[in-house]
Formats: structure tokens, sequence, C-alpha cells
């Protein structure tokens, strides 16, 4: 058998799960579906004041996009699990950090960017200013990423377990919070005219930092969950 | 040369010689950390001034400090331990590792009901979302966090490396959190609140807290060991020294 060169198998890895993914389009808009009536339910909770969702909008939608992603998080290597092919991708020849380095990508492409598309909606929904909106949308293209890479590691880690759902939430917990101030507190920060390019900064350091190191811990935590 | 020492630490790491380890020196422990204790309550609640500010209410101090530095001190020990467990993979460092989570989230949950209840007749509120409040908060949840991975895999041996892994990635995370949420604090308001008036402690104070500390170090020392010894047994169910044991206890 001939080895497959690095940049082929990458791609064939991206392509398959792309692949598995369009094949069940119904279950790419389910986040989507879910993030837009969170946010539908809160002027229904907090009553329709314009000053008030506007304050809350930012914070509203970037904890809205990380509870779609927490609930997308458990599906990223279950049917792998059930059909085997994650035992094949451990046996294979090439380094099992950049094929998981691939799946985390096309976890991020077919999750969290249909939220990231659907995010205007959701700030304009709030009447967050159009002027802020950018800024949102920055602070999300680095956020979740780094919420995807993150959660990939804890996914790894509780491959081997049987209820997952509640301990992923309670194990990303402490390690989303740092996201989460940064993102939000630019948004924040570009609401009230403040210079807000250094809480982006920190999550674009954080997450240069996440992609390169996730992949290695999320290969030693499947390592671990896999090995009985 | 000092050979013995390495030497015996590798003995210890067996689990029969440090079962008989720890249980040879459990009670003694045990005595030490009530013994302790009780002095520092003593000195605490009955000897030392009331401060001038804050009455006797500042009393709980003898609590909550020890407690605060034993959640973090206990912290660090599980992720030196739940290290050596990965990289040597040495059962009783697994031990050690998963043992410590449960003592190290009840030191951190101590720590923020009396610091909560302090912060009712002092701050005015039971809660407020102080950079150092929710660094806890968010240590209690990184305890909870390793406690259920490891009770969520049916091998437990498999669970306590699971549940080992996100120790050191929580260590790797304390910092972080810690840095970002005094980043967000500030940013809001500035600091509202000052944990102490005064800078300088006066040793009528300073002296039962010390022991406190020592006190609650003792009593770590003497949970883990009873704890390690217990999970040892069922853990090494089918080995030898274990049937040792039991048909000793049967005999008696």
């Amino acid at each position: 058998m001939s080895r497959a060169s690095l940049s082929s198998a990458c791609a064939a890895m991206l392509r398959r799960d792309l692949t598995l993914a369009w094949r069940r389009r119904g279950d790419i808009a389910m986040p989507v579906l879910y993030a837009l009536i969170v946010t539908m339910l809160f002027p229904f909770a907090l009553g329709p004041e314009d000053t008030l969702l506007q304050r809350i909008a930012g914070g509203v939608v970037l904890v809205t996009v990380l509870l779609a992603m927490l609930l997308a998080l458990d599906a990223m290597f279950a049917s792998d699990i059930e059909d085997g092919s994650l035992e094949q991708l451990v046996l294979a020849p090439q380094p099992l950090a950049l094929m998981l380095g691939m799946k985390i990508l096309a976890h991020w492409l077919t999750i969290a960017l249909p939220l990231i598309v659907i995010s205007p909606l959701m700030a304009a929904l709030l009447h967050l200013p159009g002027a802020v909106i950018p800024v949102l949308l920055l602070a999300l293209l680095l956020a979740t990423p780094l919420l995807s890479l993150l959660g990939a590691v804890l996914v790894a880690l509780t491959v081997g377990t049987r209820r997952s759902g509640m301990l992923l939430a309670l194990m990303l917990l402490p390690l989303c919070v740092p996201a989460v101030i940064f993102a939000a507190g630019a948004v924040a920060a570009a609401q009230q005219g403040l210079p807000w390019l250094a809480p982006i900064s920190w999550l674009a350091a954080a997450l240069v930092l996440a992609v390169v190191l996730a992949p290695l811990a999320c290969a030693a935590a499947l390592r671990i969950a896999l090995d009985s | 040369m000092a050979n013995w020492i390495p030497l015996w630490l590798h003995r210890l790491s067996s689990p029969p010689t440090f079962y008989r380890f720890a249980g040879t020196l459990q009670p003694w422990v045990t005595t030490l950390a009530l013994l302790l204790g009780a002095i520092a309550l003593y000195g605490g609640l009955v000897l030392a001034p009331a401060d001038y500010q804050q009455g006797d209410a500042y009393r709980i101090i003898f609590i909550h400090v020890p407690s605060a530095w034993m959640s973090m001190f206990i912290y660090a020990v599980m992720g030196v331990a739940s290290f050596i467990a990965l990289v040597w993979r040495i059962k009783l460092a697994e031990v050690v590792a998963m043992e410590s989570a449960p003592i190290g989230a009840a030191f951190t949950f101590i720590t923020l009901v009396t610091g909560s209840l302090w912060g009712k007749p002092m701050w005015g509120t039971w809660w407020t979302w102080d950079a150092r409040l929710t660094s806890e908060l968010v240590l209690l949840f990184l305890f909870l966090g390793v406690i259920g991975l490891y009770r969520a895999f049916e091998d437990r041996r498999q669970g306590a490396r699971a549940a080992a892994f996100l120790a050191i990635i929580g260590i790797i995370n304390v910092p972080i959190v810690h840095f970002s949420v005094n980043w967000w604090n500030t940013l809001h308001q500035g600091s509202t609140v000052n944990v102490f008036g005064h800078s300088k402690m006066s040793w009528d104070m300073l002296w039962p807290l010390l022991t406190m500390t020592l006190a609650t170090k003792f009593y770590y020392a003497a949970s883990l060991f009873r704890r390690a010894r217990t999970d040892l047994l069922a853990l090494e169910g089918g080995k030898d020294w274990v049937r040792q044991i039991a048909q000793g206890e049967d005999a008696r």
C-alpha cells in the first residue's frame, strides 16, 4: 500500500466530513434555528424596550452562539465512533493531530459558519447598532474556532463515556470564560465608542495558540479515551 | 550518596506499600489536624482581639483564608499528580489525583460559602462579580468537571487518565481565566470593594491563621490517605495483597 501524501490525506479527510455533513443538511440547519429561537425569547422575557435590548444584544448573541455550538459539539466524533472509522484514523500512518485538525475545521465550517452568517440577523433582532455588527462578526470569527478547538479536546476526552452532554457543558464552561469575556468585551467597547482592538488581539493570540496546541491535545485525549 | 530516596519513593509508589504506609501515618495525621484545628479555633475565636473596623465578623477568615489557600494548593497537587500519572503511568499518582479532587472541591465550596457569609454584613451583598470570587467559582467548576469526567467512565483507570488530562488543561487555564476576569472586571468598573482594610496583620490574629493553615494541610493529608486506601483496595480487588488483608479481616 502506497502512502498517500499528507496534503491529499488532509483534503480527503475534509472532503469526506463535508460530504457527510452535506448529506444530512437538516442537521446543519438545527443549530441555526436553535440560535434564532433563543434570541427571539429574550425580548419576550425582558420586554421589548430598545435601550435594554441594545445593551444586552452583543452578549446575548455571543452566548447563544456558544450554546448552539455546545449542543452540536456532541456529534463531532459520534458517527465516527459508531462505524469504527475513528479507530482507523488513529491507526492511519498520517499524524493523528493533523487529521483531527481537519475534522475540527470541517465541524467549524458546518456548524459555526452558518451561525456567524445568521448572527447579523440575530443582532438586528435585538437592535444592535449597525456600526457594531462588523466588530461582532470579527469577534465571532475569532471566538468560534477557539470554541471548536477547545470543545474538540473535551469531546475527545468524553468519547468513551455514555452520557456526555451535560458533562461537556460543565467541562467547557471554565475553558470558554476567557473567550466570552474578550469577545463580549470587544463588542461592548465598540458599542461605547471605545477602542476595541485590544480584546480582539487577545482573542487572535488565543486562537493562534489553540490552533497549534489543541489538535495535539485532541489527539492525546483521543488516545487516552480509546485506549482500553 | 542519597540513593535511598529515589529507591524509597519508588517503593512507596507500589500500592501495597503505600497502603501500609498511609495506614500507619493516617491516625497521627488526623490527630495533628484535629489538635491544631482546635488550637487555631480557640486562638482565633477567643484569644484574638476583635478588629477595630469589622468587629467580630472578621473571624471568619480563620476558616475562609486557609480554605482558599488549600483550594489552590490541592489543585496544584492534583495537577502534578496528573502529570506524573500520564507520563509515567503510575497507578498511585492516578489515585492521588482523583481522590484529591473531591477534597479540593469541598475546600473551594467552603471558601465560597464563608466568603459570601462574610460578604453579606461587610459588603452588603452575598455575591459580587469580583475577579477573585469569579476565579474561585471557575476553580470549583474545574474540580467538578474533573470529578464528573472521572465518574463518567466505566473503567476507572481510563477515567482517571482522561480526568488527569482535563486537570492539566485546567492548570494551564487557571492563570488565563484569572487574568481575563481581572481585565473584564476593571473594564466595567473600578474595584469597589477592599478585601482587607489593614495591610498588616497583628501577630495575635496571624498565629491562629497560620496554625489553621497547617491544620488544613494535615486534614488534607489525612483525608487523602483514607480515600486513597479505600480506592486502592477497590482498584486492586483481584490482587494477592488485598486477599491477604481481607482474610486477615475475616480471621478477626
